[in-house]
């Protein structure tokens, strides 16, 4: 059975190091782990360093499990593409690489089912060009369960889709997650929707992980103020979810220029878990 | 089957539909292409009744002396060279349009032409070797080195930051230009016999094919084919972008600069043969797209088949144009080509790039 531990994780981008030392706890299978935080945090690096894309220091432990080619598998964050090649193509392709040339019924029944699952099997036949972002997303999100991976890493997987899709993808990969025991890391940047789906939070702020532990703790009054520059709170509704109320942007907080470079210190305790 | 099973499976069936389609459209440019082959066997000077052809390939030992010498050995090799490299040509096309994801991407429109030309003319003016060994291969050699020193240049800008698709076809100009001032420069300091030779040869002509030229140009497409058959997938994944692809776990760094390598060999064999002809590589690709869309396992089959099939009914084209005179057939398949590509582009409903 495959687990998940970091162990001082770090990769540069150029000449800048854009991730530094992350160290987690070990991450359970069944379990989905929202990493948070703003906009190139390093969220994207530490994804494809921990996938094996890019090189860097630390060792990333799957417990008794050996890494194979599918083991972990990172959906980037989309970007269109003008191939000629239908959706059902698309994710033949992510299926086949590195076998062989012939399509099995088999193969083509896996990825029927999920199709339907993800709900686009009428999107099967358009061509890639013709699909909206929403669309794509949901077709990235097939290419990347088509692989079957044991770990998934997913790189702002809703950030084109409705509310709806939204909260219908998350709440299909928490269900994926603990149906097909596995682990899913998923970026993302709406709080709440980390709140209700994801099990645990990975906060990172300027290449580090400044916070690491159960949602309900990690995301919070603080979190919001040093990891995002926003004053807010989080209440607890009826239903017993909870929910974050912003009162707007810190003045002149704004640390949308992250990566200088300098290391910088941690400013959220970290949970004893991660320590 | 119930309603639910048949969506269920909506997708795989229109797959399974789309696939055998394509492969229908390849068994019919097969076909189209014998027959284009042996109408090119059947014209020139003399013209034969297509059947007479047929039997003669079919059976040489029945037909009359005549027909067999003129069929194969005076034709045939002019009519497989056009077979053999309008296929290299029209793969490296298609090949550099798939890894620098550019639609205008050719041997030709690169540099990479006019890099072999210039190579191949450093041999027929000055008998310079770049490779001092082989020296019976002097020009296919010159010709290769040349052409994969500026596939390679090509290569490693096209992996610079901040480099574009327009900034590569910018290079690819200054490139173009470059080698055609050197070529000019050779011409203009070469005798009047280099000269002469030099010039047939810029414009691209099949007359003066041989079975060695044919054997070699068709040795290297036999041998790039499967190279680039095992990296199908890889090759198609790299159309969906470079963050996908290497998602997907292709290399996409190793695969660029091994297809890259490959496409100069494609690209430099034809040229040093037959001179430049300029318009297969970029054309082909795109009507194979066209037809079967970027799936490579039926893109490149279709590339090699349709880069074939044009130059091999433009051979045909240039022996008929003006009765009793062979044309360079680098000028027919831009004056022809052209606007019939113009014409498949602007009535092709669907979106080929």
């Amino acid at each position: 059975m495959v687990t998940l531990r970091l162990n001082d994780i770090g990769t540069r981008y150029g000449k800048v190091q854009v991730v530094t030392g992350v160290t987690t706890p070990v991450i359970h299978p069944g379990s989905v782990t929202a990493v948070i935080g703003p906009n190139a945090a390093g969220k994207s690096s530490l994804f494809k360093r921990v996938a094996g894309l890019a090189r860097g220091t630390g060792t990333v432990d799957l417990g008794t499990a050996t890494k194979q080619r599918n083991t972990i598998c990172y959906m980037p964050q989309d970007t269109g593409s003008t191939a000629v090649l239908s959706v059902y193509e698309s994710v033949i392709l992510a299926a086949k690489q590195g076998s062989s040339l012939r399509v099995r019924a088999d193969e083509l029944a896996h990825i029927d089912g999920i199709l339907n699952a993800l709900r686009i099997s009428d999107l099967a036949g358009r061509n890639l060009g013709e699909l909206s972002g929403g669309q794509r997303q949901l077709v990235a999100i097939a290419q990347t369960l088509v692989r079957d991976p044991k770990i998934l890493l997913m790189d702002e997987p809703t950030s084109a889709l409705d509310l709806h899709r939204q909260m219908e993808v998350l709440s299909f990969m928490r269900d994926v997650a603990k149906r097909q025991n596995i682990i899913v890391l998923i970026a993302i940047h709406d709080l709440n929707h980390a709140l209700q789906y994801c099990d645990q939070a990975m906060a990172i702020l300027d290449g580090r992980m400044v916070a690491y532990g159960p949602c309900s703790e990690v995301i919070d009054q603080n979190l919001l103020r040093d990891v995002y520059q926003v004053d807010g709170h989080v209440e607890v509704n009826s239903l017993g979810h909870r929910h974050i109320v912003l009162r707007g942007p810190r003045d002149g907080a704004h640390s949308g220029a992250a990566n200088t470079g300098k290391p910088t210190e941690p400013r959220v305790e970290m949970p004893k878990a991660a320590q | 089957m119930t309603t639910h099973q048949l969506t269920n499976e909506a997708g795989s069936v229109h797959y399974k539909a789309r696939s055998l389609r394509r492969f229908m459209i390849l068994l019919a440019m097969g076909g189209a292409l014998f027959l284009s082959f042996a109408i090119d066997l059947a014209t020139g000077p003399a013209n034969y009744p297509l059947t007479d052809v047929i039997a003669t390939l079919l059976n040489p030992g029945a037909a009359s002396d005549q027909l067999r010498v003129v069929i194969w050995e005076i034709r045939m090799p002019v009519a497989l060279m056009a077979l053999t490299v309008g296929a290299a040509l029209s793969t490296a096309g298609a090949q550099m349009q798939t890894i620098l994801a550019n639609p205008l991407a050719s041997p030709f429109t690169l540099g990479i032409s006019a890099a072999a030309g210039f190579g191949a003319a450093l041999a027929l003016v000055f008998g310079v070797a770049l490779l001092p060994a082989f020296v019976n291969f002097i020009i296919p050699i010159n010709a290769f080195i040349m052409a994969m020193g500026t596939a390679l240049i090509i290569h490693f800008f096209s992996r610079l930051r901040g480099v574009t698709v327009e900034t590569i076809v910018l290079l690819g100009i200054a490139l173009v230009f470059t080698f055609n001032a050197l070529l000019a420069l050779l011409q203009y300091l070469a005798s009047e016999q280099a000269l002469a030779a030099v010039v047939f040869w810029t414009m691209g002509s099949l007359v003066k094919a041989t079975w060695t030229k044919v054997g070699v140009t068709a040795a290297v497409v036999v041998i790039a084919l499967p190279l680039f058959a095992r990296q199908a997938w890889a090759l198609t994944a790299l159309r969906l972008g470079d963050a996908k692809a290497e998602s997907f776990g292709v290399n996409v760094q190793g695969l660029r600069l091994r297809t890259m390598l490959i496409v100069s060999l494609l690209a430099a064999i034809p040229v040093s043969f037959v001179g430049t002809i300029g318009f297969i590589g970029l054309v082909g690709p795109h009507i194979a797209r066209m037809l079967v869309g970027e799936d490579q396992r039926f893109f490149l089959p279709a590339s090699v088949l349709c880069g074939a099939l044009i130059l091999s009914a433009t051979s045909v084209l240039s022996k008929l144009l003006i009765p009793g005179a062979i044309l360079p057939i680098g000028v027919i398949t831009a004056l022809v080509g052209v606007p019939f590509f113009f014409s498949l582009i602007f009535t092709s409903r669907r979106k080929s790039w």
